[in-house]
C-alpha cells in the first residue's frame, strides 16, 4: 500500500503540467525554462569530467609562457608563472562544483533531518529545533564562514590520504552555514502535509514515526526538496569562490575562487590581463544562472498553487491506491 | 506586546549564540591562534615557550585556565567593551580599528541599499504595467544573470573596465588619500562622492533583480484585483492607476525587504570593500584574515552580527505595526 502511494504522489508532483507520467527527458523538454538550465550546468558537469580530454597541459605546471594573451598554443592564454588557464579553468571546475555539490548536499540531509522532524512532531520538539533553526537564519551566513575557516587550516591532506583538507573544511563550513533558510521551508511543507489523510492513514496502520516521516511525507515534498538543493548549490558555489578569492581555500589546488585570488594578489587588472580573471567568474555566473533557471523550470512544475488544482485527481488516485 | 516580548526573547538568545560561536570557534580548531601566529613566522626567529604563553594571555587564549573561567572572563571583558588588541593594527585596540572604518561601511551601504530599493522598485512596477512588453521578456532573464554574478568579480570587472581601461572612477580606496585630508571640508567630502560611486554601482547592479523581480510579481497580482479597474474604468490617468491605486499596494513586501536588508548595511559589502580598497568593515575583517588577527576577526563578526539582529528587530518592529495578525499573537 505504501508503496502505490508514493508512487502516486511522486508522479502527481511531475506530471500536474503535461500529466505524461514521470519520464525525466519528457520532463525536461516539456519545460523550457528548465531544459536550457539544465543544458548550461551539464556543459560544465562535462568540462569537469573530462578535463584531462580537453586539455593536454597540467594546470599548475609553470612554463616560459609568461602572461601570454589568448593563442592557437593556450586558448586562454597563460598566468605570470606561465600557468595554462584555460587547464587551470577546466580542471578548476571539478573543484568549484564537487565542494558545491557535496556541501548543498549535505546541507539538504540536515534541512530534511531538521525541517521534516520539527514540522512533523510539532510540540516541544519542534520549539527546540525551530530555536536552532531560527538562530542560525539570524546569524549572517558568508560572516560567519569567512570566520570559521579562516580559524580551521586549510594547506595540506587530510591525514593519511589524498583528499586536500582545504577541501573539507570549505564543505563542512559551507553545509553547516546553510541549511537553515530550507529547514524552515520543509518545517512549514510538513506541518500541512501532517494534517492530510494519508498521515492519517498510515498512523492508524500503525507505521513508526520514522517511516511515515521518511516514506510517506518525504516523497510528498520531493519538489520542495529538490528546489530547495538548487537554491543552495548556487549560494555554495558562490561562497565557496568567494571564499577561496579571500584566500581561505588550499591555494596550491587551482578552482575558480583560486585562480581569482592569483590573479588578483597579481595586480591582473592594472596589468590588462583578462583573459585571467575574466574566464572563472563568467563560468561561476553562467553555472548559477543556469541552476536559478532550473528551479524557475521545477516551480513552474510544482508549483503548490498547481498542486492544489490538481487536489481532487490526487486524492481520488491515493484512494484507489488504497483499495488495491 | 507578548509577541514582542517573545521576540526580544528570541534575539537574546541569538546574541548569545553569536558571542558563544565567537568564544568556542578559535577553541574547537586543531591548534591555537598563538601557535598559528608562530607557524606564520617560522624561521624568522626561535620563540621560546614562555614567548608562546606570552602570546596565548595577549590573545585571550590563555590555555592554562580552565574553559569555564576563560569564557567567564570572555563575558566579563566582552561587557565592558573590551575586544583585545588588534595585532595587524598593534598597538590599537580592536574596538578603535572598528570605529574607525564602521562609518564608511554604514555609509556606503546605507547609500547602495536606498538606491538599488528605490530604482528596483520602480523598474519592477513598470515591468509589471507593460506586461509582455519588451521590458518585460528581456529583463528578469538579465537580471537573473547578473544576480548570478558573484559580486567580487563584477567589481574586478567594473574596476577593469570603468576604471583602467575608459579612467572615468578611481580604482582603489575611499578618498583621495594624497590631497585631502579626513575632516569636515570640502575636497574630502567630494571626493568621498566621487570614490564611492563605482562600489555604490557595484552593489546596485548586484542586488537589484532582489527588488525587481518580487516587485513584479506582486505588481502583476495587484494589477488583476477588481479596485484596478475599476480605477481604470472611471477613466483616471494610466499614471495614477498605476502609482496610487496598484504600486501603493504591491509595494507593502518590498517595504518589509527593505527594512530586512538593513541587515545587509555592515555585512552585505565585505567582498567590494576588498576589491576596491574600501576602508570600511570587509576591508579590515579581510586584513585580520590575511594577518591572522584573531581579535579583530572576532571583533568583526561580532559587530555585524548584532547589525544583523537589531535590523531584524526592526523589521519585526515594523511588521507588528503593519499587520494586525502579528499583533493578535499568531507568530
Amino acid at each position: 500500500m505504501q508503496v502505490t502511494n508514493n508512487e502516486i504522489s511522486t508522479e502527481a508532483v511531475f506530471s500536474q503540467e503535461k500529466g505524461r507520467g514521470n519520464n525525466i527527458l519528457v520532463l525536461l523538454v516539456s519545460n523550457k525554462k528548465l531544459l536550457i538550465g539544465s543544458c548550461m550546468v551539464a556543459f560544465f558537469i562535462l568540462m569537469a569530467i573530462f578535463a584531462p580530454v580537453l586539455t593536454h597541459y597540467n594546470p599548475s605546471n609553470f612554463s616560459n609562457d609568461l602572461s601570454f594573451p589568448p593563442s592557437a598554443k593556450h586558448w586562454l592564454g597563460t598566468t605570470t608563472k606561465g600557468e595554462d588557464v584555460f587547464a587551470q579553468l577546466v580542471y578548476g571546475a571539478r573543484v568549484s562544483l564537487l565542494i558545491g555539490f557535496v556541501s548543498a548536499i549535505g546541507s539538504s540531509l540536515l534541512q530534511i533531518l531538521f525541517g521534516l522532524s520539527a514540522g512533523y512532531f510539532g510540540g516541544a520538539i519542534d520549539d527546540v529545533l525551530s530555536l536552532i533553526m531560527n538562530v542560525f537564519l539570524v546569524l549572517p551566513g558568508l560572516p560567519l564562514a569567512i570566520v570559521l575557516s579562516s580559524f580551521a587550516p586549510t594547506q595540506g591532506f587530510v591525514a593519511s590520504s589524498t583528499i586536500p583538507t582545504g577541501f573539507i573544511v570549505l564543505t563542512l563550513v559551507l553545509l553547516f552555514t546553510t541549511w537553515s533558510y530550507g529547514a524552515r521551508v520543509l518545517r512549514a511543507q510538513t506541518m500541512s502535509l501532517r494534517e492530510r489523510e494519508f498521515v492519517t492513514a498510515a498512523k492508524a496502520s500503525g507505521e513508526t514515526s520514522f517511516r511515515i516521516i521518511f516514506a510517506e511525507i518525504l516523497p510528498n515534498e520531493i519538489a520542495l526538496v529538490v528546489s530547495n538543493f538548487v537554491t543552495t548549490t548556487v549560494y555554495t558555489i558562490l561562497a565557496e569562490v568567494a571564499l577561496e578569492y579571500l584566500g581561505l581555500g588550499d591555494t596550491a589546488v587551482s578552482s575558480w575562487g583560486v585562480m581569482l585570488y592569483w590573479a588578483q594578489l597579481n595586480q591582473v587588472f592594472l596589468g590588462g590581463q583578462w583573459w585571467w580573471f575574466v574566464p572563472p567568474g563568467l563560468c561561476v555566473a553562467i553555472i548559477c544562472a543556469g541552476l536559478t533557471f532550473i528551479n524557475f523550470g521545477i516551480d513552474e512544475l510544482a508549483n503548490p498553487r498547481l498542486r492544489s488544482d490538481k487536489m481532487p485527481k490526487i486524492k481520488k488516485q491515493k484512494k484507489e491506491g488504497a483499495v488495491a | 506586546m507578548r509577541y514582542l516580548l517573545r521576540r526580544i526573547g528570541f534575539y537574546l538568545i541569538a546574541l548569545w549564540a553569536s558571542v558563544t560561536m565567537n568564544f568556542i570557534i578559535p577553541r574547537l580548531m586543531p591548534g591555537d591562534p598563538a601557535e598559528a601566529m608562530i607557524a606564520k613566522m617560522q624561521g624568522q626567529q626561535t620563540v621560546t615557550a614562555y614567548q608562546l604563553q606570552a602570546l596565548r594571555v595577549e590573545l585571550g587564549v590563555n590555555t592554562t585556565d580552565p574553559l569555564p573561567v576563560q569564557y567567564w572572563d570572555y563575558l566579563n571583558n566582552l561587557a565592558h567593551g573590551n575586544l583585545g588588541l588588534s595585532s595587524v593594527n598593534f598597538p590599537h585596540t580592536v574596538v578603535s580599528v572598528i570605529g574607525e572604518h564602521l562609518p564608511w561601511t554604514i555609509g556606503l551601504m546605507a547609500v547602495a541599499v536606498t538606491l538599488s530599493f528605490i530604482v528596483g522598485t520602480l523598474v519592477g512596477i513598470v515591468t509589471a504595467w507593460r506586461r509582455g512588453g519588451v521590458l518585460d521578456s528581456t529583463l528578469p532573464p538579465v537580471l537573473t544573470f547578473i544576480s548570478a554574478i558573484p559580486y567580487f568579480w563584477m567589481a574586478l570587472a567594473l574596476v577593469y573596465t570603468l576604471g583602467f581601461l575608459l579612467n572615468w572612477f578611481p580604482i582603489s580606496d575611499g578618498y583621495d588619500i594624497y590631497n585631502t585630508s579626513p575632516g569636515f571640508n570640502l575636497p574630502f567630502l567630494l571626493s568621498v562622492l566621487r570614490y564611492g560611486c563605482l562600489p555604490v554601482i557595484t552593489i546596485m547592479l548586484g542586488s537589484l533583480a532582489g527588488w525587481v523581480l518580487p516587485m513584479r510579481n506582486t505588481m502583476v497580482t495587484t494589477l488583476s484585483e477588481d479596485y484596478v479597474l475599476m480605477a481604470q474604468a472611471k477613466g483616471l490617468s494610466e499614471r495614477r492607476v498605476m502609482i496610487s491605486y496598484a504600486a501603493r499596494n504591491a509595494v507593502l513586501p518590498s517595504v518589509t525587504s527593505f527594512s530586512m536588508s538593513l541587515a545587509l548595511i555592515v555585512g552585505g559589502s565585505l567582498l567590494t570593500e576588498t576589491v576596491f580598497n574600501y576602508p570600511g568593515i570587509g576591508l579590515t575583517l579581510f586584513s585580520a584574515v590575511e594577518g591572522h588577527d584573531y581579535g579583530l576577526i572576532q571583533g568583526c563578526f561580532l559587530v555585524i552580527a548584532v547589525t544583523v539582529l537589531v535590523a531584524n528587530f526592526l523589521s519585526d518592529l515594523l511588521y507588528t505595526a503593519l499587520d494586525p495578525r502579528v499583533r493578535q499573537g499568531r507568530s
